[in-house]
Parts: C-alpha cells; sequence; structure tokens
C-alpha cells in the first residue's frame, strides 16, 4: 500500500510539479496517474522510490515513511520500469532481468530458477534470451524484459512510467493484456502513469487524473466517466467518453442486465463473438456490418444468443443514466 | 642496401635496447597518467564547476611546445637533484597524457544516457556500483580512444626525452643529427613509427576483448 499524505514537490527553479496531493494506492491494485503532459505524473512517481526528493507532505510505504528508509533498501524493494525499458546495454538478457536479486546477493541457483520463471511468465524461451543482448531485442521484447526485470525480487510495489508508451499500437495491447494477466497472479500495489486515456481505463482500478500538479479526481475509471467531478474532466475525457466507458463492460455485463436476443437460425452471414468480449470491441463490431447477426458463445463455444446495436445503446443508457458501473475487467 | 645491412649488423642491438628504453618511459608514464587520469575524469563528471577548470589547464597543458615543458622541467626538477634524466621526461609525459585521458574518460561518462544512469539509481545501485556496472563500460570504447591517443602522442613527444637525458629513440635522431649520420635518423625515425604502431594495435585488442559484447557494433 502507498499512501500519499499532503504531499508536495517544488522544484528548485521554482515550478511546483506535485501539489499537496492525497491518495492512496491499495494492496494488489493498479492506480493510474493520468493527465496532459507537464502535470506532474513522472514527478509524483519517481518521489516514491526517492529519485525526486520530496518537499513537503509524506510518502508511506506499507506503513513506514518512505523518508525513513534506508534509500537504497527502498529501490531494491520497488520494481521500477520507464519507457525507454532502461535495460543495461553492456549486459545479457539474463544479467539485466536478475540485477535486483545479483545486487541482494541471491546465490546462481537461485537467480538461474528465478530467470526462468519470469521468462515463461513473458512467454520467452529462457535459454535461447539468457545470452543474448538488448540490442539484439525488438522493442516489444525490450520493454516485456523491462517488466520481467521489475518484478526479478518480487516487490511488492511497482512503479511504472508511460512503460507501454513507445510501442505502436498493436504490440502495446498485445503487452497490456499481458500485463493484466501476470498482475492477477502476481497482484502487486503498482503506480502506473499513463497519458493514454484507454490505457488507463484498461489498466486501471483507480485513475488520478491530475492538471498542475493538482488532483482534479480519484476515482475508478467507470465513475469517473460516468460521474465526472469538473469541467476538466469533462474535457479530458472528451465527447466520446460514452464509448470509451464500453470498454470497461462485458457482454456478459450486458447478458446479466437486459438479456441477449435470440438468434435466428436462418441467417447465414454471421460472426461469434467471446461473451468475454469488451462492449466497445463489439459495437465496433456491429458498426462495421462486418456480419448480418453477431451470436454470442461462452468458453465452450455454445451460442448463447445475439448481441445488436439496439442492445449496446440500450445498455449504454441504463448504465449512464442508471446505476454506477457494475462489473470492472476480470 | 649493402650499407643498411653493415649498419644494422653493428646498431640493432642498441637500437632495440633503445627502443625497450623509449616503451618503458612511456609506458610507465601512461600507467601514473592512467591512474590519476581516469578516477580524476569520473570524479569531474560529479564536479561542473571544477570540471571546466580542469579541462581547461590541461587544454593548455597539451599547447605548451615539448622541448620548452622539458626545459621547463630541468631547473624545478634540479632542486631535488633530478633535473636531467628520466625523472623529468616522465613527469613532463604524465602531464602531457592528462588531457586525452581526462577529456575522454569524462565525456564518456558523461554522455552515458541520463536513461540508463536513471535505471542504474532507480534498481538500487550505490554510486560505485553504477560505475562500475553501467557507466564505465558502457563508457570504455570512448575511454580506450583517450588511452590510445595518449600512447600515440607519448611515443612521438618521448623523441625529444633525449635532449634531457632520458634516453628513449629520441637518442638516435639527435647523434643522427649532430653527426650528419642519415642511418642514425633514418632508423630512429622508423623505430618510433613503428612502436607508435604496434602499441596502438594493442591496445585496440584489448579495448576490443574488453569492450561489452552488447555495446560493441
Ligand atoms: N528536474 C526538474 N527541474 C525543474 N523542473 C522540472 C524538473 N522535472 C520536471 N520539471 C517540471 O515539473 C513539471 C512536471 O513534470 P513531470 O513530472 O515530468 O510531468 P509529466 O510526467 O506529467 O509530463 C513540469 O512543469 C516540468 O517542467
Ligand atoms: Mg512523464
Amino acid at each position: 500500500m502507498i499512501t500519499f499524505d499532503h504531499t508536495t514537490k517544488t522544484y528548485e527553479g521554482g515550478v511546483t510539479a506535485v501539489n499537496n496531493v492525497d491518495f492512496t494506492v491499495e494492496e494488489g491494485s493498479i492506480v493510474v496517474l493520468l493527465g496532459p503532459s507537464g502535470c506532474g505524473k513522472t514527478t509524483l512517481l519517481r518521489m516514491v522510490n526517492r529519485l525526486e526528493s520530496i518537499t513537503d507532505g509524506r510518502i508511506i510505504i506499507d506503513g513506514q515513511n518512505s523518508m525513513e528508509l534506508n534509500q537504497i533498501e527502498l529501490r531494491r524493494k520497488i520494481g521500477y520500469v520507464i519507457q525507454s525499458n532502461g535495460l543495461f546495454p553492456n549486459m545479457t538478457i539474463e544479467e539485466n532481468v536478475m540485477i535486483v536479486p545479483d545486487l541482494l546477493g541471491w546465490s546462481k541457483k537461485e537467480k538461474r530458477d528465478r530467470f526462468h520463471t519470469l521468462m515463461e511468465l513473458i512467454g520467452l524461451n529462457p535459454k535461447e534470451y539468457r545470452k543474448r543482448y538488448p540490442h539484439e531485442l525488438s522493442g516489444g521484447q525490450q520493454q516485456r524484459i523491462g517488466v520481467v526485470r521489475a518484478l526479478a525480487a518480487d516487490p511488492p510495489v511497482m512503479l511504472m512510467d508511460e512503460p507501454f508508451g513507445a510501442l505502436d499500437p498493436i504490440i502495446r495491447e498485445k503487452i497490456q493484456e499481458e500485463f493484466l494477466q501476470i498482475q492477477r497472479e502476481v497482484k502487486k500495489t503498482i503506480l502506473f502513469v499513463s497519458h493514454d486515456i484507454d490505457e488507463a481505463i484498461k489498466m486501471a482500478d483507480k485513475i488520478v487524473l491530475l492538471r498542475g500538479g493538482e488532483i482534479m479526481q480519484f476515482d475508478t475509471p467507470s465513475e469517473m466517466l460516468a460521474h465526472p467531478k469538473n469541467d476538466f474532466v469533462v474535457q479530458f475525457f472528451g465527447k466520446d467518453r460514452a464509448i470509451r466507458s464500453l470498454s470497461l463492460h462485458t457482454v456478459k455485463d450486458l447478458q446479466d442486465n437486459i438479456g441477449l436476443v435470440d438468434f435466428d437460425e436462418t441467417i447465414h452471414d454471421t460472426k461469434t463473438i467471446n461473451i468475454n468480449q469488451d462492449l466497445r470491441n463489439t459495437l465496433s463490431m456491429l458498426m462495421n456490418q462486418e456480419a448480418d447477426q453477431v451470436i454470442v458463445t461462452d468458453n465452450n463455444d455454445h451460442k448463447l444468443g445475439a448481441v445488436t446495436i439496439d442492445l449496446v445503446q440500450k445498455y449504454l443508457h441504463f448504465e449512464i443514466k442508471g446505476k454506477p458501473a457494475a462489473s470492472q475487467k476480470g | 642496401m649493402q650499407e643498411w645491412i653493415r649498419f644494422l649488423d653493428v646498431n640493432a642491438p642498441r637500437i632495440l635496447q633503445l627502443t625497450i628504453e623509449h616503451a618503458m618511459l612511456v609506458g610507465l608514464a601512461i600507467i601514473v597518467a592512467l591512474i590519476i587520469g581516469v578516477p580524476l575524469g569520473i570524479y569531474l563528471t560529479t564536479n561542473e564547476y571544477l570540471a571546466g577548470t580542469v579541462l581547461q589547464v590541461a587544454s593548455i597543458t597539451l599547447t605548451i611546445p615539448s622541448i620548452a615543458l622539458f626545459g621547463v622541467m630541468i631547473p624545478v626538477f634540479s632542486m631535488i637533484n633530478q633535473g636531467i634524466g628520466f625523472v623529468p621526461a616522465f613527469v613532463a609525459l604524465v602531464l602531457y597524457s592528462q588531457l586525452p585521458i581526462i577529456r575522454n574518460t569524462y565525456t564518456a561518462i558523461k554522455n552515458v544516457s541520463p536513461e540508463m544512469r536513471d535505471a542504474a539509481v532507480g534498481v538500487g545501485m550505490k554510486t560505485y556500483q553504477r560505475l562500475l556496472r553501467v557507466e564505465i563500460p558502457n563508457a570504455l570504447p570512448v575511454i580506450m580512444a583517450g588511452i590510445r591517443t595518449a600512447v600515440v602522442l607519448n611515443i612521438g613527444i618521448g623523441v625529444i626525452a633525449a635532449y634531457i637525458g632520458a634516453g628513449g629513440l629520441g637518442v638516435l635522431i639527435t647523434q643522427g643529427i649532430s653527426r650528419g649520420d642519415n642511418y642514425l635518423i633514418i632508423s630512429g625515425s622508423l623505430a618510433v613509427a613503428f612502436l607508435a604502431m604496434i602499441a596502438d594495435g594493442i591496445l585496440l585488442l584489448i579495448q576490443k576483448r574488453y569492450t561489452p559484447k552488447g555495446i560493441a557494433n
């Protein structure tokens, strides 16, 4: 758990990058720091592992004031991932991934075992990559390595500064999924910087929306989309916030709340969609008119019913005007 | 050709001995220059103010004509009865090597990308760990380039050391000039050139051997 308690940062030149910020990242959850460039996201993040000093207020990590901890030990207990992956070009992939365990004095055997486990987590063959160097890997692979390096010594807390920001959209989405999958298993307490609204909605349990170093709103993505607290929040998420909010819901949510329609056996031009697909993708599929009928299937490919634009619209209406959003991503 | 053979027949052992003397003088000066210059270069990356001054002074040192610097050494070291010979020549060579070594070390470490440094600090490296594991390995090619420059420079300047009685290949050349003996002059000059090429070649091999594979491209 990370708690920001009236945390303020003023740089030497007099710029107040973070102003009196108060919020908590609950154990095992992802909080995304979101906001326009220069709003203080990176500064706030770097104060946690003391790469930046704290001008005023406190940061409490798992019950301890960060300033009272040894800063080297503190950093070794916090996974840190940056946009430009920050891999050391002079070290092999194994040396890179095992840097923190190495600094902590793990044995050779412990390190090798851990390396295998981690590489399997991201679907890279440990034997094949062990002796390679960062420049021999693709951008996506380097970023994956950057992520598992942060996980290497199993730190309770992770800081991620636009970790997927430099990747092209297709790979980015894939790695986001992959990372959420990993997070479901490892349940780290994560502070995640992003300037990408869709990424924030997808990754966050809660979003901190910042402007000029101040918190504009601290809420779950669905709450923030459904009930923006002020004009800045409304403007920031833009006109299509209703559509964006659909990515927080699945076909299953729609089925549970308003039900599907029966499918028509006589229509031949059909496509199927998994019940766990999100509604934003579902809507895109419907709007693109990829087929005359979209049939919903469960994980065993049983047909459950059909989904239509009308249904999605109804659901949206029900969600935004009715009760607050029900379900979160898995 | 006949004459060359006769010349070498008589002088080869002496040429070889002077070459060794020359290499020893330059080698020792470089070792001491490294012991001073590399840590100083690294330290300067943490002290901008001092860096400007030191690099300035080192630059000026290199612009002093070598014969003048050797000249200045004589009265200074006379005070400890070492006015001529090995000591003043050695000190002059150490001074001349400082600029390429300090400057390249300083620049190389400075040029390590801020993200990489940030990552090193972020994963919890102490300052010396960051230097040894990240900054120096990544700066090594540029530091080595500075060392090679210093070695070649010193092998050339070392010729002047003969004028203050420090021996080396300069002896052949100065004797050749005073006696009007072209064989001496030419053999001395060629020996200097060979020595420089061989030294540079060896250092290049060392550089290749110790440059981390991940950055050698
Ligand atoms: N080292 C620094 N010295 C002075 N000002 C800085 C420094 N780093 C960032 N700032 C300023 O602090 C503000 C917040 O920066 P930053 O935290 O990097 O924002 P973000 O990550 O949201 O883009 C900006 O106005 C930026 O110019
Ligand atoms: Mg930033």
